[in-house]
């Protein structure tokens, strides 16, 4: 007689071994995710038993490696802002032009030769532009701006902008390809132009993904190393001045990593202390980009 | 009879394709004027070809003559915003924009010159109330358009080109996609509609075009069968294919 019962077949134990087997990849990542917190946590907790709180978050001096020690992250803080601020300015108009030119002006054929194109961009390692900020940027900014510094914030900043536009612009451009034709026709029934139809429809109607797109280019900026350990310098000097060398979060902590510090020192938990600032930051950034996303969905 | 549109010897092609053949059609001022036809017949290319949305689509090219109110909409001196500003669209599908209702309204109104807070508020109304829509949606203008029905975001639609003051408004099938009960709202609404409005509506319906329109225009395969008095053509059609397509017999 057939049955509806479970039956004990090799079919059911096979999919119940896969089922356990793909639970076990899935919960490696969360637990190197919940052991990476744990040991930033961890060393920054033992850190601030040794250094004020106040004086980390106050002091604009750094110089946790000379003598007299300072431990004033403010210069880093700064540093990490200049640039993150800075590739935003190079890396939103330029993104955003090149989503709205590929999504509402390209014709089909270029469209299809442009994305890749972009995609390769996105694809070229960090090191790369490191050495493109050093070797091309900065000479070029020197002769237009003599007091550049060899290695400047202004610099790393387009770099690493240029680095960050394929990844603002591939976001926005999904989003606008979202946008239904039906509602483009509306309008240029409407009597709108190309150019009405793009930022008063399609831009209007995508603003939470370029919003989020932005966030998350802000926040890789900040977590971005290479470029700025190469052409930022290792300056953790307390300036707004782009031209100015500086240091960031990530520069110090591969400057820290690179040396000779022994472990269990003040100087070596600082990178701790660090990590665990930019971690949070990025953290936030990437959860506010989320929330965007989430609080203004874009329906049609 | 007062025209508003004349249409001669209008050929259209997608590439290779012909998809209208030598249309003459004079269409009356302040009535509504009826296209239909078994699908893929050229009703659509023949109602975007009014506005020039046609256009917009790469290959095409247009023969014969197109006037409004006796101006040629192919010269070279017609602006199309300008023609798409007095000869309104309406889709099969509603396409509200995904913004406010309020909003989805002043659209036009705003782009055409920047009017005070206050008169776009009595544009708003107004269009509202021509379309049938005002006591629904009076308390949430604010609210995004996309929250309404289907009925509710066509007659938007309807209220969305009434305020752009047209004098011709096209429709492309506009209540295929609704409910029986939306479509009646809609189709109530028309008579209001004509006092002021040049109408001209595809149906694929002809218990639509039957109820609503004064002149009806039957398409085959791109051409134009017949074109008359509505009453005159469902009672005793001239054509041979007219009576056998509206009496059920192909299509
Ligand atoms: N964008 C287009 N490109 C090429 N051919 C088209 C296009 N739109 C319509 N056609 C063709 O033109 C003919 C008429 O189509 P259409 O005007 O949409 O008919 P209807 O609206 O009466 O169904 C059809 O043969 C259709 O395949
Ligand atoms: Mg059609």
């Amino acid at each position: 007689m057939r049955t509806l019962h479970k039956s004990k077949n090799k079919y059911n134990l096979k999919e119940s071994i896969i089922v356990k087997i793909l639970y076990v990849f899935a919960s490696i990542s969360i637990l190197t995710t919940i052991a990476i917190v744990v040991t930033l946590l961890e060393e920054t907790i033992v850190f601030f038993r040794e250094v004020s709180i106040i004086e980390f978050f106050t002091s604009t001096k750094w110089t946790p490696t000379l003598r007299p020690q300072n431990f004033g992250v403010l210069p880093l803080l700064t540093g990490t802002m200049m640039i993150a601020v800075g590739s935003c300015i190079v890396a939103l108009p330029m993104g955003l032009g090149s989503a709205i030119y590929l999504s509402e002006y390209a014709p089909k054929n270029v469209r299809k030769t442009v994305k890749p194109i972009l995609e390769i961009l996105a694809g070229i390692p960090s090191i790369v532009y490191g050495f493109f900020a050093l070797t091309f940027i900065t000479p070029l900014l020197k002769t237009i701006l003599p007091e550049t510094q060899v290695f400047n914030a202004a610099s790393a900043s387009i770099a690493m902008g240029i680095m960050i536009i394929p990844m603002v612009a591939s976001l926005s451009e999904d989003a606008m390809m979202a946008v239904p034709d039906s509602i483009r026709q509306a309008a240029y029934a409407l009597g709108s132009t190309r150019q009405e139809v793009a930022l008063k429809i399609v831009v209007p109607a995508t603003l939470s993904s370029i919003g989020a797109a932005f966030v998350l280019a802000f926040s890789r900026a900040i977590g971005e190393t290479m470029i700025v350990a190469i052409a930022a310098g290792q300056s953790p000097v307390f300036t707004l001045n782009p031209l100015d060398s500086i240091q960031t979060m990530t520069g110090f902590m591969v400057n820290i990593s690179l040396g000779d510090i022994q472990q269990g020192t003040i100087e070596y938990k600082t990178v701790f202390a660090v990590a665990a600032l930019l971690f949070a930051i990025t953290f936030v950034m990437n959860m506010t980009a989320k929330a965007i996303v989430n609080r203004y969905k874009e329906e049609y | 009879m007062d025209i508003k549109m004349k249409i001669e010897n209008l050929n259209f092609f997608y590439g290779e394709l012909q998809a209208l053949k030598d249309i003459n059609i004079e269409i009356e001022s302040k009535k509504i004027t009826a296209l239909i036809g078994p699908s893929g017949c050229g009703k659509s290319t023949f109602i975007t070809s009014l506005n020039r949305m046609s256009d917009l689509i790469e290959g095409t090219k247009v023969e014969g003559k197109i006037t409004l109110d006796g101006e040629d909409i192919h010269n070279s001196e017609v602006d199309v915003i300008e023609l798409r500003k007095q000869v309104g669209m309406l889709f099969q599908k509603p396409n509200p924009f995904p913004k406010s209702i309020y909003d989805n309204v002043i659209y036009g109104p705003k782009r055409y010159g920047g009017k005070r807070k206050v008169e776009l508020d009595e544009v708003v109304e107004k269009s509202l109330r021509g379309a049938a829509l005002w006591d629904e949606v009076k308390d949430k203008l604010h609210q995004s358009a996309l929250m309404l029905s289907g009925g509710q975001q066509q007659r938007l639609c309807i209220a969305r080109c009434l305020a752009a003051q047209p004098e011709v408004l096209l429709m492309d099938e506009p209540t295929s996609a609704l409910d029986p009960l939306s479509t009646l709202k809609i189709e109530e609404l028309f008579d209001e509609l004509k006092k002021n409005y040049t109408i001209i509506i595809v149906t694929h319906s002809m218990q639509q075009a039957a109820r609503i329109s004064d002149n009806t225009a039957f398409f085959l395969n791109g051409e134009l069968i017949e074109f008359g008095k509505t009453t005159s053509l469902y009672m005793k059609p001239v054509n041979s294919l007219t009576e056998e397509y509206i009496t059920g017999r192909f299509g």
